[in-house]
């Protein structure tokens, strides 16, 4: 059975994908547009592909211009995230979040982030508030 | 969130396609936060990059027919006048287009072609309380902090489109309960430089997500070492506020700097946090030899080039100096005499123009030296790398080649 989970909608749509769990705050500037590896040293994402997943992580970091442009770069090699979930969203994030039409959802339950694992197929629907983890 | 007439009809497209869409993005943030409203803004600043989305963004809003309300100031890219032409490594051609395009789209805007990303000491001033938007790393905690005006952290598109509307999203860090800190930071480093603070500004990690309240920093602080505090706090971490007790304008006690609440959490940083930090930060030299040194991210103020000036005066530097500046900056410092001192020696001193730029392409594979952490940051993804140290290191070292 697959388990749901509210969300509040941060930028609008639906995707449907691996989960990948980030604990370091991301900036996406730092992740190479031609496959959507992170690229940043030290990162527990380093050498990790973000592309098309479900992106799971506590916040942005970085200037005010690397998410929306980051975000830009891996949109022309279509490898940005599918989906965005984050627990600290902030004005730049969200700002690259809707620019570049991510879905990103927030205010996720504690049981959700006890529960998700790396690699479990997660969906996100930020248009209906929810997030399921299925089997 | 409730939007007036005025907004209303600026959503519905009645001012045109491009506010339209400016103002629909400025909702869906304002919704993100449960902005109740918007209101209004006489100043902002728009953190250009002349980076490739940036471009994409600034000519699809141009195309959209959009104007700025408020006039913003904007964040260099390179000078086209300088690393075109007579330059000894001049821009290729797709490159020095890029910036001609980027430039005439925030000039088609209407935005203030200023080029400079340190309005908040000269150009581009707020009044304490004002509410306004500012985009750019070492601005926004600028204003919010140093000025007691009230910025959220915009991104470099957020406070595009706040000019263009000429309102924000009131959320945030324009409410007076989201302005307190809630993290107490207590310094026992000897913050003997404006140096150390880039490297407290880079203990985001060790501080964690909130608004720092800095206490047993000195009784002067220069507004160099407040650029350096802030840039670098948005360079580790993403802070639009910070207080410094005894010092900044909303926190002349502690306890008014985190509202009679207790901090959440507590953090001691000591010269062993700054020091390690600085040297797990540097890349690799080639047997202690540096091949050039840049200054100016943020940029540089003409007393840190006329400080420069004074060091290196009838000397000859051993590699090459960049001193990145504001036009107003470069304006001065010819009008003085320092460009003159600075040339001679062998530096040059650079308006417009930013570090993570493909002005510098001659650069690649090389080891620079700079005392900006963030400034060796964002170059590395262009293949350049830095050691940084403390910036009378940096002198010496541009005038030995090699880093003591």
């Amino acid at each position: 059975m697959a388990k749901r989970f509210s969300c509040h909608k941060i930028s609008d749509g639906k995707a449907q994908s691996d989960a990948i769990i980030s604990q370091d705050r991301i900036m996406f500037y730092q992740v190479r547009p031609e496959d959507g590896m992170m690229e940043e040293k030290n990162h527990c994402l380093e050498g990790r592909i973000i592309a098309k997943k479900i992106l799971v992580f506590p916040g942005g970091k970085g200037s005010s211009v690397v998410q929306q442009d980051g975000l830009y770069h891996l949109d022309r090699f279509h490898n940005m995230p599918a989906a965005l979930i984050v627990q600290n969203p902030d004005p730049v994030l969200v700002a690259g979040a809707i620019i570049m039409e991510i879905p990103m959802v927030d205010r996720l339950p504690a049981e959700f982030y006890e529960t998700v694992k790396d690699g479990d197929i997660v969906a996100v629907n930020a248009d209906e508030g929810y997030v399921e983890i299925l089997d | 969130m409730i939007l007036n007439d005025e907004q209303k009809a600026m959503l519905d497209g009645k001012y045109g396609e491009g506010a339209a869409y400016a103002m629909k993005i400025q909702v869906g943030i304002g919704e993100c936060f449960d902005a109740p409203r918007m209101v209004p803004i006489k100043r902002a600043h728009v953190a250009l990059s002349n980076q490739a989305g940036d471009l994409w963004f600034a000519e699809k809003l141009v195309k959209a027919g959009a104007k700025c309300r408020v006039a913003p100031t904007v964040n260099p890219g390179f000078c086209l006048a300088h690393f075109t032409g007579e330059c000894a490594h001049p821009v290729d051609g797709p490159s020095a287009e890029h910036m001609q395009r980027t430039n005439d789209a925030y000039r088609a805007l209407g935005a203030v072609l200023s080029y400079n990303c340190t309005p908040y000491i000269a150009t581009n001033v707020p009044n304490f309380g004002e509410v306004c938007a500012f985009s750019e790393s070492s601005a926004t905690p600028y204003v919010n902090a140093v000025w007691g005006a009230r910025s959220n952290r915009e991104s470099a598109n957020s406070a595009l489109c706040a000019a263009i509307t000429g309102c924000v999203p009131e959320y945030g860090l324009l409410l007076d309960e989201n302005r307190k800190g809630d993290i107490l930071v207590h310094v026992e480093a000897n913050m003997k430089s404006d140096y150390e603070y880039h490297l407290l500004g880079m203990m985001g990690d060790k501080i964690g997500e909130g608004i720092p309240v800095f206490t047993g920093l000195p009784k002067v602080i220069t507004p160099e070492a407040l650029r350096n505090l802030g840039a670098q706090l948005n360079t580790s971490g993403a802070y639009g506020m910070y207080h410094i007790v005894g010092f900044t304008p909303e926190a002349p006690t502690l306890e008014a700097a985190l509202g009679g609440s207790k901090p959440k959490r507590e953090v001691v940083i000591t010269d062993k946090d700054l020091k390690d930090f600085e040297e797990k930060f540097s890349d690799e030299m080639h047997d202690g030899k540096v091949d050039f040194a840049m200054f100016g991210c943020p940029h540089f103020t003409l007393e840190e080039a006329m400080y420069i000036a004074r060091h290196i005066e009838g000397k000859k530097l051993a590699i090459p100096m960049y001193i990145l500046v504001s036009s107003h900056g470069r304006q001065m410092a010819d009008r003085m005499g320092i460009t003159d001192i600075l040339t001679a020696a062998g530096a040059e001193i650079i308006p417009d123009t930013c570090p993570d730029q493909p002005c510098w392409h001659y650069l690649k594979g090389k080891v620079g030296i700079t005392e900006s952490p963030k400034c060796a940051y964002y170059p590395r993804r262009r293949g350049i790398n830095f050691v940084i140290r403390d910036l009378d290191t940096c002198i010496e070292a541009a005038l030995t080649g090699e880093v003591k």
